[in-house]
């Protein structure tokens, strides 16, 4: 195994492009490294991007939005006091990643690329609608983060390619967002069912929405229709109850060990009720 | 396999080890370094048992590569107690016998003492999920609580 540590994005996106082998790049290696001690994965080429300058950065945006770098840890976004006023549900779903230890290494890129439907930081960052810039031989482009995962353990990018970094839109006036999963004891779980939602409210109605479903699909899906059944309403219960449905409808799971398909398309409606109610607190200033 | 020389700080002191590129900061703990007290529990980060920080950050030495320790300072349970004795959480945990087998109690001390850095004054509940990465298959955890409560104590006291 070769270690590499570019000083640039450009540099490491050549390093892949090159590689003949396997590739993994390495940023807080929570996923890497248990898959390289597994045996599961052992890297020809190893990419450590965490010399590339600005990766441990959180900045804001020109239009008011956050730039967070791809080496930036849970536990650092979590001190973050203006992306938690801003983003509180994209916060409090790459909390839920791991341990104390593990908060201390895991990044929001990193738990993007393991591309696991369960994977607890992505409903949020999709409800939120951030996007992510990818380098590639090619230069770079903007994708949506809900672009990326392409199933259990794979993504879309390709070969050559990394994820450089990832923008969080403006919050804006009226906004507010929540993550919920459910797992059945109180930490260090992986994700039965999650929901994000993020929406915005002006006199009392929604006026826009996401709605996300975690492990309840191949990916993380966003579910307009789940965003229709809120948007117009004051999130009366015929609202929630409507939302509710159109997330129970929407979710595919399996059935497998954490539970079973009726099981997630039920939890999913109550999470989905559930988190649009702390959202709404959140948007309209009530709760953070 | 080309070995990379690797530069760090171990408890205050300058180290320096040859790393194959595939070894954890954990294997160069121990297997270069001698620096047996972090232990490998599980090697994939569940555990908690190989607890060390890295420029004041908690994490499992076992997700982290020996060459990614190049320039950092690492603080292992080694470097707890001092001239003067064991350090408090130590003394706790023998007081409470919040140990048995102790394979697990290096990485909680190092784990309990990053909290107190960080938060002289923990909750119950703030300590549980402080710790809740790392397992303890002996002590059922409530004599940990304990011992780090006390320990906790004592450090507000004598600060």
């Amino acid at each position: 195994m070769r270690y590499h540590t570019p000083s640039s994005f450009d540099e490491a996106a050549a390093i892949a492009a090159q590689a003949s082998g396997k590739t993994r790049f390495l940023a807080g290696g929570t996923d890497v490294l248990v898959q390289l001690r597994a045996g599961m994965v052992t890297p020809d080429d190893l990419i450590d991007v965490k010399h590339i300058a600005g990766v441990r950065d959180i900045t804001r945006t020109a239009d008011g939005g956050w730039r967070i770098g791809v080496a930036v840890s849970g536990a650092e976004m979590g001190r973050h006091a203006g992306l938690c006023a801003d983003w509180p549900g994209v916060v409090e779903g790459m909390s839920l990643v791991g341990s104390t230890q593990v908060q201390g290494r895991a990044t929001l890129v990193g738990n993007l690329c393991n591309g696991s439907p369960a994977a607890d930081s992505v409903p949020g960052l999709v409800a939120a609608g951030a996007s992510v810039t990818v380098t590639g031989p090619k230069g770079a482009r903007e994708v949506a983060v809900e672009a990326i995962p392409a199933g259990p353990g794979k993504t879309t990018l390709a070969a050559g390619e990394v994820i450089s970094a990832l923008t969080l839109p403006p919050r804006g006036t009226g906004g507010g967002d929540a993550y919920l999963r459910f797992i059945p004891r109180s930490e260090m779980d992986i994700a039965v069912v999650g929901v994000a939602v993020n929406l915005a409210v002006a006199a009392g109605r929604i006026t826009e929405a996401r709605v996300v479903l975690g492990a309840v699909a191949p990916t993380v899906i966003l579910v307009p229709e789940a965003a229709l059944a809120i948007v117009g309403t004051s999130l009366d219960e015929a609202a929630l109850a409507a939302l509710a449905a159109a997330a129970t409808a929407a979710a595919r799971p399996i059935s497998d060990k954490r539970g079973t398909v009726a099981f997630r398309k039920e939890v999913v409606g109550v999470l989905a009720r559930r988190a649009a109610v702390i959202a709404l607190a959140r948007a309209t200033g009530e709760t953070k | 396999m080309t070995k990379i020389h690797v530069t760090a700080t171990v408890n205050g002191d300058p180290v320096e080890y040859l790393a194959d590129p595939r070894e954890s900061l954990l294997d160069c703990l121990r297997d270069h370094l001698g620096l047996t007290g972090s232990k490998e529990g599980c090697g994939t980060g569940d555990c908690g048992a190989c607890s060390v920080t890295v420029d004041g950050v908690l994490v499992c030495a076992c997700l982290v590569l020996g060459v990614e320790a190049q320039g950092r300072q690492i603080e292992t349970v080694e470097g707890l107690s001092q001239s003067d004795g064991l350090h408090p959480l130590q003394r706790q945990f023998i007081e409470h016998a919040a140990l048995q087998c102790g394979f697990c109690t290096p990485g909680i001390l190092v784990a309990a003492k990053a909290l107190l850095d960080r938060n002289p004054d923990p909750t119950e509940t703030e300590i549980r999920f402080w710790l809740a990465g790392n397992l303890c298959r002996c002590t059922g955890y409530d004599k940990i609580i304990r011992a780090v409560q006390d320990a906790a104590a004592e450090m507000r006291g004598a600060a």
